[in-house]
């Protein structure tokens, strides 16, 4: 409870006392490129892997005469859109990125860099982790949205591939019935759980204390309370926005 | 000058300074020595802002640091360097850059004018041709040396060093010393040294304060420091046989 007071006051102190706007557009540019334009390799690659499997498992169940084969790319569809894309790639956002800050941020702490900072009179807070935050919840939402084409691009491989569904079967299930709100829903689930990961991360770094160890230990607790955060906000906005 | 008044600081109920008090001098080094573990480095973090004390102030040329107005402490905080243990350069800025961050915070000359005074200081700490490494590209004693520079840069008024030659071989070591003794006087800074090391003490010691326990025991200059008949201090100054062979014959 105390260190959630805690995490509360650090975000406070990341919007007052700010830095010039020219500043931070500089910083949050270069952010964008470390938590966006690296992550794109591997989101890529599990991406087009979960579509694949999610589309060979999906028909391995399906397996019934009265289920036409298009209800397969649907339900991967559905799956991309709601699940898989924004949590599922989220989970690996957290372990990839949140980690990474959570390393810098650390290290920066206990070899005085942060300080260094602070008796220059900069508030070090919002000059370190105001970036970061910002380019991940720019960044991450472009990240669901790009996966949620690699998925049905893995899945319509594949599919089309092993041959258990036609090419034209594929494109009209992703297509049937589409309900918009769903992308929406997948951004607003972006927008909240990259906020969630940038924060937590940043907050776990920024307060470290002592030396390389508790460094690697707050790397991990970063990731692990990510995580943790993600699936929560997940059950709760499943049951806002949808239920 | 700086005066730090009654200052007194605990974390978590553990008191760490007892009311210390005392004058730092401009244009002279000035130490805090004590053994470790005795609040030095909290001290000089009250001293720079890093930490608030419970109590007390701690003035700047008259101006108060800990109770004054927003726009005296950003004034104060541009006359401060400082020299950090490790050196705390940048790791994701190479040397040039990290030399010259302060300026581009904290003015606004051309590109052109901090370069020069880059490379100004780089050079009058004994640095060249290193602009575009990266700090972990470079030893130890040549990041203290960039960190020096980095704090020297924006031409302040208040030099701090945490430890300045600690880690270091001794030659290397004396090279920092003297670097620290020659800039001080040359700009008049007012330079508090945080140190362990007798031999600097002795070398570079204009004003000293003795700290044990997070109290001031002593205060006085090197001259003196050799002649005090307060046990503790003595204790101090002479735990080595160096130190008793030559001054206690
Ligand atoms: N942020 C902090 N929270 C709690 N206790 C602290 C903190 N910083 C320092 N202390 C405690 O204050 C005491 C003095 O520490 P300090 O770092 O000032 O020692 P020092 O004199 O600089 O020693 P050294 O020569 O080893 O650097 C120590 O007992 C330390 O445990
Ligand atoms: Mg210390």
């Amino acid at each position: 409870m105390r260190s959630l007071g805690k995490y509360f006051i650090f975000m406070r102190s990341l919007i007052t006392r700010r830095e010039t706007f020219r500043t931070y557009i500089k910083l949050i540019t270069q952010e964008c490129i470390n938590v966006g334009y690296n992550s794109l390799f591997i989101v890529g690659i599990v991406s087009v892997f979960m579509g694949a499997v999610t589309t060979i498992q999906t028909a391995f169940n399906l397996v019934s005469p009265f289920i036409p084969d298009y209800v397969i790319s649907l339900v991967v569809r559905d799956m991309a859109i709601l699940e898989l894309s924004p949590t599922i790639i989220a989970i690996i956002f957290a372990g990839k990125v949140g980690s990474s800050i959570a390393g810098e941020l650390g290290t920066m702490r206990i070899t005085e860099q942060i300080d260094a900072l602070e008796v220059m009179g900069i508030n070090s807070s919002s000059y370190l982790v105001l970036p970061k935050v910002v380019a991940c919840v720019i960044m991450y939402p472009m990240l669901v949205i790009l996966s949620i084409f690699l998925i049905l691009l893995g899945g319509y491989l594949a599919g089309t591939i092993t041959g258990i569904l036609s090419s034209v079967d594929y494109l009209y299930g992703i297509r049937y019935e589409f309900i918009e709100f769903n992308i929406t829903f997948a951004v607003i689930k972006a927008l909240v759980f990259s906020f969630l990961i940038s924060s937590i991360s940043s907050y776990k770094g920024f307060f470290t204390t002592g030396g390389s160890l508790e460094v690697g230990q707050a790397s991990t607790s970063a990731v692990t309370n990510s995580c943790i955060a993600v699936l929560l906000a997940d059950y709760a906005l499943a049951q806002l926005l949808m239920g | 000058m700086i005066k730090i008044k009654n200052i007194s600081k605990s974390f978590k109920g553990k008191q760490v300074l007892f009311d210390i008090s005392g004058t730092l001098l401009k244009g002279k080094n000035n130490l805090i020595i004590g053994s470790s573990g005795t609040g030095k480095s909290v001290l000089l973090k009250n001293i720079v802002g890093l930490i608030t004390p419970d109590q007390g102030d701690v003035k700047y040329n008259e101006r108060s640091f800990i109770h004054g107005s927003e726009q005296d402490r950003k004034q104060i905080r541009r006359e401060i360097g400082m020299l950090f243990q490790g050196g705390a350069l940048f790791d994701s800025k190479n040397i040039e850059e990290n030399v010259k961050f302060p300026l581009d915070i904290l003015t606004d000359f051309s590109e052109e004018e901090k370069i020069d005074r880059v490379n100004f200081c780089l050079e009058r700490v004994g640095l060249v041709n290193i602009n575009k490494k990266m700090p972990s590209e470079i030893s130890g004693g040549m990041k203290k040396r960039v960190g020096i520079a980095r704090a020297i840069v924006n031409k302040p008024n208040y030099l701090f060093c945490d430890e300045p030659n600690s880690g270091l071989d001794p030659q290397t070591g004396i090279k920092i010393d003297n670097l620290i003794k020659e800039i001080t006087s040359e700009y008049l800074i007012t330079t508090v040294i945080v140190t362990h090391d007798m031999n600097s003490v002795i070398e570079m010691g204009d004003h000293i304060m003795f700290l044990l326990q997070g109290k001031k025991l002593w205060e006085g200059s090197n001259e003196e420091i050799t002649k005090s008949d307060l046990k503790e201090l003595n204790d101090f100054v002479f735990a080595t046989q160096l130190m008793k062979q030559i001054y206690l014959r």
